[in-house]
């Protein structure tokens, strides 16, 4: 089983700190793959925080390719990380070719485009590129969204992390996904690493989602750009956040009861019991039916953990005000955050979202019985 | 036998017929219990002569010479026993009544194993034969499909014993999850949606089943909902429904079908300003599996008093139903007049949906379907579905298959992005040979939202006799041995109503520990698996790639 590491602090910290803990859980996966999703960014990233950041692995003609597209597009490129080491890598990870963070300047045609416009426009261009790159295998693009980094590899999370120098202060966060991935059902493929991303809407899960297959169904054949790939069953986690947040204008809070809907006894006695009974219904397709537990971080930076109904899978909350981790073991959160009161650690249930607001304060638990936020 | 005798070509011999009665005259008693019973009088009292030799005893005793001193004898007598007939109008169906009854197990059918003759006599007066309940044909490829994407490693399996579980269905038109919300947000009209059970009666009529039958099942529908809290749903047929039940507190869990006859339409119409309860849902019925392409019909035999005065009609004739709804000038037109006239006559607040036969024509229905608000799902039949009473051409040779069916059903609405809005039911050969918690989660996870039975309720909540090598069936005559399809009092009496409500309960109860148990290993124990088609497999190549599942072996 994979095991997750986030953080979510108010000073930007080394994305090195959350592979560190995954690699105090280590003897839950098996390091045959490392993901992270970095937003918040600090450093030469800040300046142009408005900006799509693009990230992917390429070759040196896929970089040529993408860039060739990307101007073709209007896209004006901008400041430029590349992390392309010269040792050789460690055991079991490929030699790639170049690690690509870049700025770009969308075209100035954008600029009277309303805000979802904008982000339409960027999910196609990620996509194209993706697809570019899958027919030729010059590229694998992981994200496209201002203030997003995104970097995935095969190996050990602590020697890729090593290898890939990034304790560097270019990519120091305040929000940081980190997944070590147990390799289980599936082959392994850049694109069904975790966390997924889509839009500002990032996830990672460790279990399994048995609904799986008609998730996918359901979502690929809604026609919003973006449903697609799915490499891995968690994957659809992400985008039923998405559709939750982003299709049906609901909060975090609603996420829950689209998963994992409140039953009969419990759903009666609820105040907002019609709305949640139609929702039922209606996003019956998107019950998950794990055993997950799934972390995750919004467009606004709050970070939040949830189990499914079964609660099957570890997940532990806790820190201090100004700086929070979401943990899929005791020993990770031990690890990275040892001066906190262990007393105030969570562990979410089956009814449970912890919440980390972006103020970083406290973590809010809400639960599925509790009335929901005024829907507008 | 002289002979002339009148031997002419329908004469068969008792090596000719598909059912051959056994009879041991050692433990007969001769107490006539079989032949009352036989519904088809295939066997009846004969009396028999019989020539016994005596010879007498050689060298006994002292008298040595007594053997040679007299001659054999021999002598006639008569016993009773049991003669088989041959005629084609009586021959035996194999319902083993007659063993059911004999005390001493003197008596029983046995299948012959040489060709099956009569079927060459069965149009006597030219009518080719009509009969009820089975396709008489063993195979399925339901039965075929295995489960086969089980955790344990990673994710262990459930506890299908202690785990919690949610398997329920929704009939009714789903709206899209931003269009719910917001018809909810503007307090809209929102289509009727019922949480029901998923595995339903499906559509047996009351003129075709028996009342005690009939009250039976009714009974134990009520007793799973009430005391169960299982939502188990049972559609009437078309025929319309008693009048009490139509004004009681259960109509809520019954399905009320209405079909191209209208046959008991006027009864309900005249119950609606009276009914406590809204019916669960309106099954509008253009087409069954037996008889695809054919309307229903209910024989004579059947229509008494009751029947006739539930249905409208004068007792001891016919009805035969036409084949699609006469009123209307085309399906696409009938189905979204009579969705719309039935869903308004209860004020849109009951699922209203067409059942059809699973033909080269439902995806054509289905996409129609799916562009009419007020279409509540649609009803599949298989050509396994059964009925009581249709022609035997049409029962073993039409109609489509349910499985490849309803998968491009399925397949069809997933390509819309609108699975389940629009649920599916599928019924026709589910449980053929015993497996129905297989065949049910099959059919479930291949798409279907809901599964329908028919011929299973009756073999296992009556001990209906009925098989698929051809046994029985004559459902349609009215002289069901079990009392099940007969409007005989004579014979209805035979069943005990409360019985076949506990065994309907236990065989709900039965399926649903069944059912866990395949889903539970699947790791799903929240939301019906419907679609969930990654974890089916079969050993059929060419099934495998028609229903786009697994292909193992
Ligand atoms: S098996 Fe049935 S039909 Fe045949 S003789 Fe016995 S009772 Fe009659
Ligand atoms: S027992 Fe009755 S219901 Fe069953 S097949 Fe025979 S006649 Fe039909």
């Amino acid at each position: 089983m994979c095991r997750l590491f986030s953080l979510t602090s108010s000073v930007p910290i080394s994305p090195m700190r959350a592979i560190e803990a995954l690699d105090v859980m280590k003897e839950g996966h098996d390091g045959s793959g490392i993901g992270l999703f970095l937003t918040d960014l600090a450093g030469p990233f800040q300046d142009s925080k408005h900006l799509p950041i693009l990230s992917g692995i390429f070759t040196q003609s896929g970089v040529l390719r993408m860039e060739e597209f990307m101007s073709s597009q209007g896209f004006t490129p901008q400041y430029r990380l590349t992390l392309a080491p010269q040792d050789t890598p460690p055991p079991g990870t490929p030699k790639r070719e170049v690690y690509l963070s870049q700025v770009f300047e969308p075209p100035s045609a954008w600029n009277g485009l309303a805000q979802e416009e904008r982000e339409v426009l960027l999910t196609k261009t990620r996509l194209a590129l993706r697809h570019m790159g899958q027919a030729e295998e010059d590229m694998v693009v992981f994200s496209f969204w201002p203030d997003v980094l995104m970097i995935k590899e095969v190996g050990d999370p602590m020697e890729i992390g090593r290898y890939l120098g990034l304790d560097r202060e270019e990519v120091y966060a305040g929000r940081i996904l980190a997944q070590g991935r147990q390799n289980t059902n599936y082959g392994i493929n850049l694109y069904a690493c975790h966390p997924f991303f889509i839009q500002g809407v990032s996830t990672m899960t460790n279990g399994e989602n048995t609904a799986f297959v008609p998730i996918k169904e359901y979502l690929g054949s809604q026609g919003v750009p973006g449903y697609e790939g799915y490499q891995s069953d968690s994957e659809v986690f992400t985008h039923i956040l998405h559709f939750t947040l982003k299709g049906l204008g609901l909060s975090l809070e609603a996420y829950k009861h689209v998963i994992t809907p409140l039953q009969d006894d419990d759903m009666n006695a609820h105040p907002d019991r019609d709305v949640l009974y139609t929702m039922k219904q209606a996003c019956r397709r998107l019950i998950i039916d794990g055993p997950n537990c799934v972390i995750g971080c919004l467009p606004d930076k709050t970070m939040f953990m949830v189990q499914d109904r079964k609660k099957l899978r570890p997940g532990i909350v806790g820190g201090r005000p100004g700086l929070f981790a979401f943990s899929s073991e005791a020993c990770g959160l031990d690890a990275a955050i040892p001066e906190r009161d262990k007393t105030k650690d969570f562990q979410p249930m089956h009814l449970d979202t912890a919440i980390v607001s972006p103020d970083c304060q406290e973590v809010r638990i809400c639960r599925q019985t509790q009335p929901l936020p005024h829907l507008h | 036998m002289p002979a002339n005798t009148a031997i002419t070509p329908s004469t068969l011999s008792q090596r000719d017929l598909p059912w051959q009665i056994d009879w041991d005259i050692q433990t007969c008693t001769l107490c006539g219990r079989c032949t009352a019973v036989c519904p088809v009088n295939a066997i009846e009292f004969g009396t028999f002569r019989k020539r016994t030799l005596f010879t007498p005893p050689l060298g006994l005793s002292d008298n040595r010479s007594q053997g040679l001193q007299h001659k054999p004898s021999s002598s006639s007598s008569v016993y009773y026993g049991i003669r088989q007939r041959t005629d084609p109008a009586y021959a035996c169906i194999g319902c083993a009544m007659c063993n059911m009854v004999c005390p001493n197990n003197a008596i029983r059918p046995v299948k012959s194993e040489s060709t099956d003759l009569l079927r060459f006599h069965r149009d006597r007066g030219g009518q080719p034969r009509t009969r009820g309940g089975r396709r008489n044909s063993g195979d399925s490829v339901l039965d075929q499909i295995k489960f086969m994407r089980i955790s344990m490693l990673t994710d262990p399996a459930l506890d299908a014993g202690r785990h919690e579980f949610e398997l329920r269905t929704l009939i009714g038109r789903v709206l899209p999850p931003a269009e719910a919300l917001k018809t909810q947000r503007e307090k809209g009209w929102m289509p009727p949606v019922r949480e029901i059970y998923p595995l339903m009666i499906g559509s047996m009529s009351f003129g075709a089943l028996s009342p005690n039958m009939w009250e039976g099942l009714q009974m134990g529908v009520a007793y799973l909902n009430e005391e169960l809290g299982m939502p188990v749903r049972m559609c009437t047929g078309e025929g319309g429904c008693p009048p009490r039940l139509l004004r009681s507190r259960f109509m809520k869990y019954v399905i009320l079908q209405i079909a191209s006859g209208y046959f008991g339409w006027d009864e309900i119409v005249h119950a609606i300003p009276h009914m406590k309860e809204d019916p669960c849902a309106v099954e509008i019925k253009y087409g069954q599996g037996a008889k695809p392409g054919d309307g229903g019909l209910l024989q004579w035999h059947k229509v008494n008093q009751l029947i006739a005065a539930i249905r409208g009609v004068p007792p001891g004739v016919s009805l035969p139903s036409p084949p699609t709804h006469q009123t209307k000038y085309s399906i696409e037109e009938a189905v979204a007049k009579m969705i719309q006239s039935m869903s308004m006559a209860w004020g849109f607040r009951v699922p209203v949906y067409p059942k059809i036969s699973a033909s080269s024509t439902s995806l054509a229905v289905l996409n129609n379907l799916t562009r009419n608000p007020y279409a509540a799902g649609l009803a599949i039949d298989g050509e396994d579905g059964g009925t009581g009473a249709a022609y035997n051409v049409s029962m073993n040779h039409m109609g489509h298959p349910i499985a490849s069916n309803l998968r491009d059903c399925y397949l069809n609405l997933v390509k819309l992005g609108k699975q389940n809005e629009l649920p599916i039911i599928a019924g026709g050969g589910t449980g053929k040979n015993g497996n129905l918690a297989a065949n049910a989660a099959a059919l479930i996870m291949l798409g279907a939202s809901a599964v329908q039975i028919g011929k299973y309720v009756m073999q296992a909540a009556s001990g209906c006799l009925g098989s698929e090598g051809d046994r029985c069936n004559i459902c349609n005559i009215g002289r069901c041995p079990k009392g099940i399809t007969s409007q005989d009092p004579r014979l209805y009496r035979r069943l005990d109503p409360e019985q076949v409500a506990e065994r309907v309960v236990d065989m709900y109860v039965g399926f649903d520990t069944e059912l866990k148990k395949i889903v539970a290993p699947l790791g799903r124990s929240t939301s019906l698996p419907i679609g969930m088609s990654d974890a089916l497999g079969i050993a059929d190549r060419s099934a495998a790639e028609r229903l786009q599942i697994k292909y193992v072996v």
